[in-house]
């Protein structure tokens, strides 16, 4: 039911606008290429940050050190960051003037420059290395503490340990990790229009809008929507199929204890966390230090659309979390997948669609604020989704055969088993939710309201107007809202088990 | 339930009518918004017309037209308003629009002869940079010095499309080849006017693609006199925006007046300081102060609008070949 119902709030709109269009519209050479490079800067992009994000997770998941939980909390920030305030942090870094740059040029080494395919790709790791890491991490928890003490009584090398308990893990884990990140990537907009420095990088989303606001060939801008869909629908199936593997087995929830690693290996771990440390925590200062000074003397608008945007936040919240719930429970791979493709799906197209399908009913703009909150809700599923689905299903491999024996189910099984052990990931998914909406300018962007506004839309407005300090300053207290909003809910899921 | 609903909506919305008439005048956001001339054009005419002026917002002037397109003739636009010359020949094909009859003492560069838009503030575009920087003074110098320029992508920003036209027509069929010059000038192309200005601020580029009033802005908001813009030897590009009645208006006298009232003393005074663009009819106190500095381009640059689309595609093949090198 509940897949059935976004597939609908998905492909009923993408049918609105064919049906206006009267027809499909072919896609131009041009637009065959910007697919090209769309598809592979997004596949570039989930590699490196999974990849990378595989022995971060591992240092992090079997090192203890002061600092760790908030390092763990931070791993959240940048990915809900909201886009233009992670670009002026990541150019304050590596930018012209950036810090980076500022160090070369003191020790007379050349300036390097940002701008290219590898901007792109830097920028994608910033803000997927550390949900990879967070998911990956979930994925350690998993393994209950037990078998690595079997192990250490075995006396196992590090190599045999890998391969026997955490390989499987990993194999269970990586491939929706891989299709999430690549599915973000996919539909990544202004960051790979700005970093990437010129027409060379240019994605499909671009060439929707391009069809829509310049050509208003609606056909060519539905066919290349249901494109983007279809290579989504795509990468889902596959990391579905890869991602065979069993539960990891039962435990008594004792805290993990671990005997592997040597000197040599400490070291590595160290490193990793350190680098990875600074690569996120660093443009997170730099963005508070910039905008600091301008936060107290905002106009009230902002404050005004702040408030707006925490009921929308809160909103998309109260619609993802019980229907990514719904659509994790049976456990059915075509299910997911079809949480997973609401991420591939056009805001352009599916707000035109939106628009379309109300339109003859209401007029969409006195409903704006309800759109934005379901639309916002549709973006953010696949990534509840991913934080509580593979928890799920560990949960009922782990412990399913036993709550048939004693005959749990129904609601005593929801009360007595699952909820409890996954608390700690709904309130991960929660505020994941909670934080990209809020942050996300999304469809209001084609409806603004004259008299309302989301803080994203309002810092658009104060930078279309040339008040780019005041922009500064929004920026900031969107960021402060973003994580504050992820933080209240991501504790709420820890306080479970202290 | 729903019945009920509708016919709720339906009495309020037929006593309001009874009450006071409402003009709905479609517009994109950065117009209406407090910062806008939105705001102050709204009470002006109110005061005027005893009616309501209802402002519905969409992206920019393209978003402007899709919208009106969408909704074709069951629009509830009286007026459009917000469409540059880029736009109006593709306007016109749609015949949602109807004749003005507005006349006026025009004081724009070129001639204006369009008889379903009536023009009310108009800019160049220019390159601005920071005072006592190297200035080139033409797209060659630009492309020769090492000058680092931050411009728009013309398939999402009207300034960005000002550009790609602007070269093409100065430079016609040697226009790829200017590309292909300045590609290594181009820091990055942005999708939208405020992440270039943004980045031109913060030190990002030595350049940015913007209005020769932006430093306007800079004086008389800011106190700001270091921005300047870099008069060019072949002439400037201009922006003319304009608007419109819809020929299905059920409110045709009020949509008439306020086409009036847009050309008055009142509306062109509000739009320097507000739209920082010039007024399409000289107010009698003249200018704002921080306007009298400004650059005055040597030649104005224009597309008739029926020559846009064939040259805009044209050009932006070109430009996405020089570019993608």
């Amino acid at each position: 039911m509940a897949a059935l119902g976004v597939a609908m709030l998905l492909l009923g709109p993408l049918g609105a606008v064919l049906w206006r269009a009267g027809g499909a519209g072919m896609p131009s050479p041009a637009d065959w290429a910007a697919l090209r490079f769309t598809v592979m800067q997004a596949a570039l992009s989930a590699i490196l940050s999974c990849g990378l994000a595989i022995p971060v997770a591992r240092a992090l998941a079997r090192r203890r050190f002061a600092g760790r939980q908030a390092l763990i909390l931070l791993m959240g920030a940048p990915f809900i960051l909201p886009v233009i305030v992670a670009i002026a942090g990541l150019l304050a870094i590596f930018g012209r003037n950036g810090l980076l740059n500022q160090g070369l040029a003191l020790i007379g080494l050349e300036r390097i420059d940002v701008f290219g395919l590898h901007g792109i790709l830097l920028a994608h790791v910033f803000f997927n290395l550390p949900l990879a890491v967070r998911l990956l991490l979930e994925g350690w928890r998993g393994i209950p503490t037990e078998r690595f003490r079997l192990a250490a009584q075995l006396d196992m090398p590090p190599g045999a340990m890998f391969r026997l308990i955490e390989w499987p893990m990993l194999r269970q884990r990586v491939p929706g990790i891989l299709a999430v990140i690549f599915a973000v990537c996919l539909s990544s907009f202004a960051v790979v229009l700005i970093l990437g420095g010129g027409p060379a990088a240019t994605t499909v989303e671009l060439a929707i809008y391009q069809a829509f606001s310049f050509d208003f060939d609606l056909g060519k801008a539905a066919v290349l929507s249901a494109l983007q869909l279809g290579i989504v629908a795509g990468a889902a199936g596959l990391a579905l199929v890869l991602a065979r593997g069993r539960g990891m087995g039962g435990g008594l929830d004792r805290p993990v204890q671990r005997w592997d690693g040597g000197p040599w290996a400490a070291r590595g771990d160290a490193a990793w966390i350190a680098l990875t440390a600074v690569f996120i925590v660093t443009p997170l200062i730099l963005v508070l230090v910039q905008g600091g000074a301008t936060l107290l003397s905002m106009p009230l608008l902002v404050w005004q659309a702040a408030g707006v945007s925490i009921l929308v936040a809160l909103g998309s919240t109260l619609v993802a979390v019980p229907l990514a719930f719904a659509l994790a429970l049976p456990r059915r791979d075509v299910v997911e997948g079809v949480g997973l493709i609401t991420l591939a799906a056009s805001p352009l197209v599916l707000g035109t669609g939106m628009f379309l399908l109300i339109r003859p009913f209401a007029f969409p703009g006195n409903h704006v604020l309800v759109i934005t909150s379901i639309v916002n809700a549709a973006m953010a599923l696949p990534f509840v989704l991913r934080a509580i689905s593979p928890e799920l299903r560990a949960i009922e491999a782990d412990y399913g055969r036993l709550a048939d024996s004693l005959g749990m189910t129904g609601w005593a099984r929801m009360r007595w088993l699952i909820l409890p052990r996954l608390r700690r990931s709904l309130g991960f998914g929660a505020g994941l939710c909670a934080a990209l909406s809020m942050g996300d300018l999304g469809v209001i962007a084609l409806f603004p309201p004259p008299d309302a506004a989301t803080l994203p839309l309002q810092i658009y407005r104060l930078m279309g107007s040339y008040q780019i300090e005041a922009a500064a300053g929004g920026s900031l207290l969107l960021t402060f809202l973003c994580f504050g909003l992820f933080f209240a809910f991501d504790r709420m899921g820890r306080d479970a088990d202290t | 339930m729903k019945h009920l609903i509708y016919a709720t909506g339906l009495v309020l919305a037929t006593q309001a009518a009874a009450e006071t008439p409402v003009l709905t005048i479609y517009t994109y956001d950065s117009f209406a918004t407090e910062w806008g001339p939105g705001p102050q054009l709204e009470t002006a005419f109110e005061e005027a017309c005893g009616c309501d002026v209802n402002f519905v917002t969409v992206g920019d002037g393209a978003a402007l037209l899709s919208r009106l397109r969408l909704e074709g003739e069951s629009t509830e636009a009286d007026i459009v308003l917000g469409l540059d010359t880029n736009l109006t020949a593709a306007a016109h094909e749609t015949g949602l629009f109807a004749p003005h009859e507005v006349s006026a003492d025009y004081d724009l560069p070129i001639e204006w002869t369009d008889d379903l838009f009536v023009p009310f503030d108009w800019g160049y575009f220019a390159f601005i940079g920071q005072d006592g920087a190297p200035q080139p003074a033409n797209f060659r110098a630009l492309a020769e010095s090492d000058q680092r320029v931050l411009i728009q992508d013309p398939r999402s920003s009207t300034p960005g499309l000002g550009l790609l036209l602007w070269v093409k027509a100065a430079y016609g069929d040697e226009a790829p080849a200017i590309w292909e010059e300045l590609s290594d000038n181009i820091v990055t192309v942005t999708p939208g006017w405020s992440e270039a200005y943004g980045m031109f601020l913060d030190g990002e580029g030595d350049l940015v693609l913007s209005y020769t009033t932006s430093p306007a802005y800079h004086i008389i908001a800011e106190d700001d006199a270091t921005k300047v813009a870099l008069p060019f030897e072949e002439g400037h590009y201009m922006q003319v925006e304009v608007a419109g009645m819809v020929a299905g208006t059920d409110q045709p006298e009020l949509a008439k007046s306020f086409l009036d009232f847009l050309v008055s003393d009142t509306a062109q005074g509000v739009l320097p300081t507000t739209n920082w663009m010039y007024p399409a009819v000289s107010p009698e106190g003249g200018l704002p102060d921080g306007f009298d500095g400004l650059i005055e381009p040597s030649k104005a640059l224009l597309l008739a609008p029926e020559e846009v689309a064939q040259t805009r595609n044209e050009a932006l093949e070109e430009w996405r070949n020089a570019l993608s090198r």
